[in-house]
């Protein structure tokens, strides 16, 4: 049983690693908006302008 | 509409890395689409370096380089775009973020890693204790959940510890002094039997309690903000900036807070004066419905004191601010508030009650433990474990989630309806309602005048005169271009000051304006009143034929017959107290079907007569938007305004409800008494499983397993049972809905 010494500092560590992402995001203001992000990955605004999908397509078959 | 010349300086803000900031609430979003096309357009904008909208609070926050632009042509954007927005002023917006939810989410989610690790080594010590763990294994695992809980209880602990702290020092009992008293006790307990090398301890018991309770807390919390954050949106949308008279005649748009006694702000026709104070020149109509109740215009001259709030009907005003003197209605509006808030705070809320009930008697209960079982023979170190555990397991953390998770569902529903709290237990005061008093002017009318619908012009003449009235600033003449839909101005149409319009259509003469202006017969006009008191008239006359007398008004607002027979039928007596004429009052009453009302009355008299209703033993909501209702809102037990009510009359209010329509009054009652239901049905299930559990803990059975499953199992039931509200406040006010 004297590896439950190693495992359970090990447990508690990536535990604690979890946490302090957490608490990095909530300082970070990720939780400010709980409704925007959802729709923000739907945004296609960022893709080239007078790119057509069809072509896009085209070009990345050929 | 152009923008008037505006002070930025004193909403923008500078960030850490030099660039201007500026947050604005914005009206009109709606959905996602708005946002992309929002920030999409700013972006474009030269010198924008971020946009970014909030689409849970409906907030934008902007940032730009101040070298190489301004705010004016963000703004002037969003109007294009179709939006309202306002910035916020940063005196006003204090805490930007949300710094007291933060604290409580870390918390949280400190009290959460610690009560899962936890548990992990109580599970082992507990399968252990049932084969074969040793001693030395056991005592580590102990150790090391001393180490994770003792952190923990002082960090996560200190929102509770605080509040406790301070209701002892003020002599009260809440809910967190027992939660204190328990937490400390079981986690000393436990260091203490660790440090025996005992067989038990109860860390985890400790740890999830805190985290259960936060959770509850965090429930509480998030209502709050979400109205919150909403109420500040409306309070600043509504613009609260004044035309502020600089030294060499230019006027500047300041944000009232910068305004001090003595400045002078100017005030155009149709425009509404935000400010209190003294006509320094101009002379004018004032719309004083929002502040007396009155539907007539006033006029008013140099020397006469005006309040914000009110409507500048048709001339130029300007204004020198003043606080509020002695003697006049809104000194004495203040003083009669004051007052009245201060009977409001006497209000115990139902979980403080329950507080004060609960603990003295568990706390009765374990120290009889004690003494029992030393009387009985046992040692003390024994007996004072098993009385701790009465403690830790009467901990009341069920009752700590109990009332949070019902109004944080119900405050959702209120929402849908259209209802936005200010205050968290607005929802148990309004349940115990049964008298309701209206406000008539704005409350149970609308807000603005209208053109009645018996108006008797054919649909060519009627555009015709909405036409004509565009060019007029009066706001009857604006209630009928409203009205009509007119877009177009004729193009010749003049203004007469103080009678009316006229123009020249196809070689005959309109006019449109007063009655006199029209040649209209008195004879006609009062026969006019009696049928329609609570109308006014402006006359419209083509050519030489006779005029036509169109009644505009205030009317009741759409659904208000309706809801009116719905409360009447759900059994509330209704009232109304109103500041305008006998006339009007009386007409408003019989097309509802209310007996018993009162006009002419003044603030001081609808508190009267609200106290006297309260003294008889009756629950009051009073619903009201105008200045002088402001003290009588916060004289009754609960009160709810338009969102169109004067900001002073909103903050003394409970709740507010947005639109035109009155039916959101009817279901914010009918939610409220569901969800003081179910809070009741909460608090006896706590109670059920106290009466389960304490007999068990009284004779030593309590085990930290036994605590464990007994703690969570309650809160997850009184969770499970406020998420019911959903279900049976959403089948019965659905119908309504579709009515």
């Amino acid at each position: 049983m004297e590896v439950l010494i190693y495992l359970i500092p090990i447990a508690l560590v990536l535990g604690g690693a979890g946490l302090v992402a957490f608490l990095w995001s909530l300082r970070s203001g990720q939780y400010d908006d709980m409704e925007g992000p959802k729709w923000r990955i739907l945004d296609d605004g960022d893709l080239q302008e007078n790119t057509e999908p069809v072509e896009a397509a085209k070009r990345k078959v050929s | 509409m152009s923008t008037p010349e505006r002070d930025w300086a004193a909403f923008v803000t500078d960030t850490d890395d030099g660039r201007a900031h500026m947050d604005l609430a914005v009206d009109g979003i709606t959905c996602a689409a708005c946002m992309y096309e929002i920030e999409r357009g700013l972006q474009k904008l030269e010198g924008v370096e971020k946009a970014r909208v909030n689409l849970s609070s409906h907030r934008l926050s902007v940032d730009w380089d101040q070298k190489k632009t301004n705010p004016s042509p963000i703004v002037d954007l969003l109007q294009k775009l179709g939006y309202k927005a306002y910035p916020f002023d940063p005196a006003q917006v204090k805490s930007r973020g949300d710094v007291a939810g933060k604290e409580i989410l870390r918390a949280l989610a400190v009290s959460g890693f610690a009560a899962m690790n936890i548990m992990l080594l109580s599970i082992s010590v507990w399968s252990g204790n049932a084969s074969d763990i040793d001693n030395e294994t056991r005592a580590f695992f102990h150790w090391i959940s001393a180490l994770i809980a003792l952190p923990t209880v002082a960090y996560s602990g200190r929102i509770f510890f605080r509040s406790a702290y301070m209701a002892v020092k003020t002599k009260r009992l809440n809910m967190d002094v027992p939660i204190t008293i328990g937490v400390l006790l079981a986690t000393g307990l436990s260091l203490w039997q660790t440090i025996q090398e005992a067989k038990h301890a109860y860390f985890d018991s400790a740890v999830m309690l805190l985290f259960f309770l936060l959770v509850g807390r965090y429930f509480d919390h998030l209502m709050r903000r979400k109205t919150r954050a909403f109420a500040e949106n409306l309070a600043t949308l509504k613009a609260e900036s004044a035309a502020k008279i600089l030294e060499d005649g230019t006027t500047l748009d300041v944000p009232l807070s910068k305004l001090t006694v003595g400045d002078r702000v100017l005030v155009r026709a149709g425009e509404r004066i935000s400010v209190d104070g003294r006509i320094a020149a101009g002379s004018s109509e004032v719309d004083q419905s929002l502040v007396t109740g009155e539907t007539l215009l006033q006029f008013v001259a140099k020397g006469d004191l005006v309040y914000a709030g009110t409507m500048n009907a048709d001339g130029v005003l300007e204004i020198e601010v003043t606080a509020a003197a002695k003697g006049t209605l809104l000194d004495e509006v203040n003083r009669l508030l004051e007052t009245a808030m201060e009977g409001r705070s006497r209000y115990v809320h139902i979980a403080d009650r329950a507080s004060q009930l609960y603990a003295p008697v568990v706390h009765a209960a374990a120290l009889l433990t004690l003494v029992g079982w030393i009387m009985l023979g046992m040692a003390w170190q024994p007996a004072l474990v098993i009385a701790i555990s009465v403690l830790i397991i009467t901990c009341p953390c069920a009752l700590g989630l109990a009332i949070p998770a019902v109004q944080v569902v119900a405050s959702g529903l209120f929402f849908n309806e259209r209802v936005l709290l200010n205050a968290g237990d607005a929802i148990e005061r309004l349940a115990g309602v049964d008298t309701i008093v209206f406000d008539k002017t704005g409350t149970l009318t609308l807000p603005e005048a209208s053109l009645s619908k018996d108006h008797g012009l054919s649909p060519e003449q009627l555009d015709l005169a909405g036409r004509l009235a565009l060019s007029s600033s009066h706001p009857l003449s604006q209630a009928i271009a409203r009205a009509t839909g007119a877009q177009q101005i004729l193009p010749d149409a003049k203004e007469v000051t103080g009678k009316g319009v006229e123009a020249i259509v196809d070689g005959t003469q309109v006019k449109l304006g007063s009655p006199a202006f029209c040649g209209v017969a008195d004879a006609k006009l009062v026969q006019a009143r009696d049928r329609q008191p609570d109308a006014s008239f402006v006359a419209f006359q083509l050519g030489e034929a006779d005029a036509h007398l169109l009644p505009v008004g205030q009317f009741m607002r759409e659904g208000a017959t309706e809801t009116i027979q719905k409360l009447k039928d759900a059994g509330f007596s209704i009232e109304i107290l109103s500041g305008d004429h006998a006339g009007a009052v009386k007409h408003a009453a019989d097309v509802l079907g209310v007996d018993c009302w009162k006009a002419g009355l003044k603030p001081q008299d609808k508190i009267n007569r609200i106290e006297e209703l309260k003294a008889q033993g009756k629950n009051v909501l009073m619903v009201g938007d105008g200045l002088n209702d402001a003290p009588s809102l916060a004289a009754a037990n609960v009160s709810i305004s338009p969102v169109s009510a004067v900001h002073v009359s909103q903050a003394a209010a409970d709740a507010v409800f947005l639109g035109d329509s009155l039916a959101p009054v009817m279901s914010a009652l009918t939610i409220s008494q569901k969800a003081r239901g179910l809070m009741n049905q909460n608090l006896a299930l706590s109670v059920i499983y106290n009466l389960i559990a304490v007999p068990f803990a009284v004779l030593g059975f309590v085990t930290p397993l036994v605590a464990a499953l007994a703690m969570s199992g309650s809160s997850i039931i009184v969770t499970l049972n406020a998420v019911r509200l959903r279900m049976i406040a959403g089948t019965t006010t659905q119908p309504d809905q579709e009515a």
